[in-house]
């Protein structure tokens, strides 16, 4: 049989017509898509792909049970590494891991491995859909409580883990509601909150506890989880302060957070306001600032709900912009108006304190930075503005300094992150953290690896292996 | 689900509200706030947390009629619940012994001043409350107040009761009569706040107010209500509410509060023709 050099196309929505709603973007395999690209991958014994997925995923394995339409075999594989494929399959930048070093890349496309993780994950959510739920069996009870502190990928997977090793569970989350960025961050055009719930009721299935609206170091500190019968405490919050760029007028009204923005649309449904309570402003012109998954993610959201023109302004080239590549793509083909090698430096408001323009410089590359990208360096008196109704910033986040602030002894690097050691612990006994906590913001399945780590850790810990 | 155990109408368009809230009570102070939720598809809104019992687990808070969510809430019967209730937020008040401290509260602003004006007279403080109201029929909670306060002081705007004139007025006349004054803390609305400022400013009296800017998330990830405090950008809901007053920029809180000023109009008037009030 000869080989297929290109890669199946998944079914999309039209640019002209998604953009104008909330639907996710990319359709899904149909079996014999799927079948058909999963022939694709050669099974080399070398599987670079494997070692190129930070959660080590049996990658040729669960793709030969879809070419051989064993698809509980399939899943069954996926699920001894990563327990929400559904989630990755969609947010994984597979183009700079596991895909980049597939050997199938050499003479043509390489496998659709992320497209492949969604049609065997999107298969399993059907059948459970349907009542054909395989809940894993636990281990015996060890009868001892861990307290798991915010409920984004990393927490989860530290819960799931966990609770099928025998422990007793509980999620505290400051919210309303389960899921960190998954839920309040990633929009619905690209990761359906249905699939959240979805992965989140599972957790429910297997006797997860849930305790929302708490958030920890306020309504109870980790020490008190320690004093309320709590054996170990993982801490997955996340890096969820925004940072903004101290420009002059940046609070003006109409100048968001990209937390802010995605927050008001995503968690609290304003893109159905009046019907739900909290409003957002709909601007024609809308700038936003950044080159990342959440300045696409932002871009993307105010065309849907209704900007005629949003000017996306990164301060490099595209070649440097760190979203992922199929965000970018579907960002041009919507119609986004990308402003490269520009840099906001100030806001000019009207005589209400709403903004009306932002002035941008040119910017040109020079040598490269530490993070071996080119630095951007102001082109002088390229000065120019832009009329805008609203801006959204999206160049970062922090580590939420609430329970550093709030707990004795736990050691943080220089911007806030929690410092642990090769197993997750951190300075407090018997505290474990992962995530973009510690990592400051990254990925997913970073996240959700380093949960798992966390849990077999903890696991170690308790009994005693780990000191 | 947090249960109201406990419903007061105080005055005109103000209400009390005691909720069963257990995870706010373990470590709420003087100075914090609670986020709700009425229902699911409700915004989220700060409140002051205005009391607590500690033993039952019960949080009281005052809050005044306004807009579409703080009706809603208000419409709410006591026995009823409220879907979502998170906190204790924001970092407690500064309290230890000043000297004499003088607490100025206007409006709703006179409830979360209470908790306040107790736990500093409980530090050997020598508190001066002044309490100021739209008319003797929003008068509420005097005599908790003057039972926490070494002297207590009334305005109302038109006279009703009390002195005549605005808080400031007779914030005015106190600092006149020389008597030393180490703090003043304040609550109320935005340019009762900053008319609060100004006044102390040219005595050079430390004075912190308690800055009431929109809010979504409460917890420092949002930045919803990120404020120049002195030259620097600052999270009312984690580096606050309350900052020290002359650094605030007023002028920025008030046109920040007004940025949904249309859409809260258009939601009130759908929502009072469908409840049909
Ligand atoms: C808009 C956007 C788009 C993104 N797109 C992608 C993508 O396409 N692909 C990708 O791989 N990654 C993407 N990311 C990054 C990815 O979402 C994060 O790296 C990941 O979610 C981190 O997981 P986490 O579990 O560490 O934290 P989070 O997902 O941030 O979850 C932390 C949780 O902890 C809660 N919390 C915080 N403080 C407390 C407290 N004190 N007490 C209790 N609970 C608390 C928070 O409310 C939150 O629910 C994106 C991020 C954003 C914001
Ligand atoms: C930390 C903090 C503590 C607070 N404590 C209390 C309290 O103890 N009691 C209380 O009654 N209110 C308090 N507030 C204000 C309260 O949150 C708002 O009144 C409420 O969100 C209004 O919601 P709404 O939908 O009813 O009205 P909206 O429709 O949102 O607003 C109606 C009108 O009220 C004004 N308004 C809206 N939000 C505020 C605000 N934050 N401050 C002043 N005016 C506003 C609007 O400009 C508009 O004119 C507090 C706010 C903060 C930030």
């Amino acid at each position: 049989m000869s080989i297929i050099k290109e890669q199946i196309p998944m079914k999309e929505q039209l640019p002209q017509e998604r953009k104008k709603n909330f639907y996710e973007v990319p359709l899904g395999y149909t079996k014999e898509e799927a079948i058909l690209e999963a022939t694709r991958c050669l099974q080399c014994p070398t599987h670079p792909c494997i070692d190129g997925c930070p959660v080590h995923i049996d990658i040729p394995g669960f793709i030969k049970a879809i070419k051989e339409d064993n698809l509980s075999l399939s899943i069954e594989i996926m699920h001894d590494t990563n327990l929400l494929p559904a989630i990755t399959g969609r947010v994984c930048p597979q183009e700079e891991q596991c895909q980049v070093v597939c050997v199938m890349g050499k003479v043509g496309d390489p496998v659709a491995i992320g497209k492949l993780e969604r049609y065997i994950a999107d298969w399993e959510l059907e059948n459970r859909s349907r009542g054909n739920i395989n809940i894993p069996k636990k281990k015996e009870s060890k009868n001892k409580k861990i307290a798991i502190v915010g409920s984004g990928p990393a927490g989860l997977t530290c819960a799931v883990n966990l609770i099928k090793m025998g422990y007793e569970v509980t999620i505290f989350e400051g919210f309303h509601e389960l899921g960190g960025v998954l839920t309040y961050g990633i929009p619905e055009f690209r990761l359906p909150k249905k699939i959240v719930k979805e992965e989140i009721e599972f957790l429910n299935k297997l006797g997860v506890k849930f305790n929302l609206d708490f958030p920890i170091g306020r309504s109870e500190t980790i020490s008190d989880l320690f004093k309320d019968g709590y054996s170990a405490v993982f801490i997955g919050t996340g890096a969820g302060a925004p940072q903004f760029m101290h420009i002059p007028g940046e609070n003006l009204g109409g100048i968001y957070s990209a937390n802010e923005y995605l927050t008001r649309v995503n968690l609290m449904k304003a893109y159905k306001f009046p019907d739900y309570d909290t409003p957002i402003k709909v601007g024609k012109r809308v700038a936003v600032i950044g080159g990342g998954n959440v300045a696409m993610d932002s871009a993307r959201t105010a065309l849907r709900l209704g900007a005629e023109h949003v000017f996306l302004i990164y301060r490099r080239s595209r070649t440097e912009m760190p979203a992922r590549e199929e965000e970018i793509i579907h960002a041009e083909e919507e119609g986004i108006e990308f402003m490269l090698l520009t840099n906001p430096i100030r806001y000019i408001g009207n005589e209400n304190g709403l903004v009306k323009q932002v002035e941008c410089i040119k910017m040109k590359l020079g040598e490269e930075d530490a993070s071996g990208r080119r630095r951007p360096i102001p082109i002088e008196s390229s000065e120019f503005l832009i009329d805008i109704e609203q801006a959204i910033v999206a160049i970062g986040t922090t580590p939420n300094p609430i329970i550093s602030k709030t707990t004795q002894d736990l050691k943080t690097g220089r911007h806030g992150e929690i410092l642990v050691d090769e197993n997750g612990q951190t300075s407090v006994k018997g505290a474990f953290a992962g995530g973009d906590i510690v990592t400051g913001a990254a990925t997913v399945i970073t996240a959700m690896g380093a949960g798992g780590l966390a849990a077999s850790s903890i696991n170690r810990y308790l009994s005693g292996e780990l000191k | 689900m947090f249960k109201i155990t406990k419903k007061q109408k105080l005055g005109p368009e103000m209400v009390l509200m005691e909720i069963n809230a257990p995870q706010v009570t373990k470590h709420v102070q003087p100075g914090q706030f609670i986020i709700l939720r009425v229902n699911e598809k409700g915004e989220r809104i700060p409140l002051t947390v205005a009391d607590f019992d500690s033993e039952k687990r019960r949080v009281t808070i005052v809050f005044q009629k306004v807009g579409k969510t703080t009706y809603l809430l208000g419409s709410i019967p006591e026995g009823g619940s409220i879907l979502d209730v998170t906190g204790p937020l924001g970092t407690p008040s500064e309290i230890s012994k000043f000297g004499t401290v003088v607490c100025v509260g206007g409006g709703v602003g006179v409830a979360p001043i209470y908790p306040i004006v107790k736990k500093l007279k409980s530090e050997g403080n020598e508190v001066i409350s002044i309490i100021g109201y739209r008319s003797k029929n929003y008068v509420f909670w005097e005599e908790k107040i003057k039972n926490v306060s070494d002297k207590l002081l009334i305005a109302t705007n038109d006279g009703t009761y009390g002195e005549k004139g605005f808080v400031t007025d007779i914030l005015i006349k106190l600092l006149e009569s020389n008597i030393k004054i180490d703090r003043v803390i304040t609550i109320g609305p935005a340019i009762m706040m900053k008319a609060v400022s100004d006044i102390t400013k040219l005595k050079k009296i430390k004075t912190i107010a308690s800055l009431n800017a929109l809010m979504v998330c409460g917890m420092g990830m949002c930045g919803t209500c990120r404020l120049t405090i002195g030259g620097e950008t600052k999270l009312s809901c984690s580096d606050g509410p309350e900052f020290d007053a002359h650094l605030v920029d007023f002028n920025e809180l008030m046109e920040r509060l007004n940025v949904y000023k249309e859409e809260e109009k258009y939601a009130f008037e759908k929502w009072k023709t469908e409840a049909k009030i």
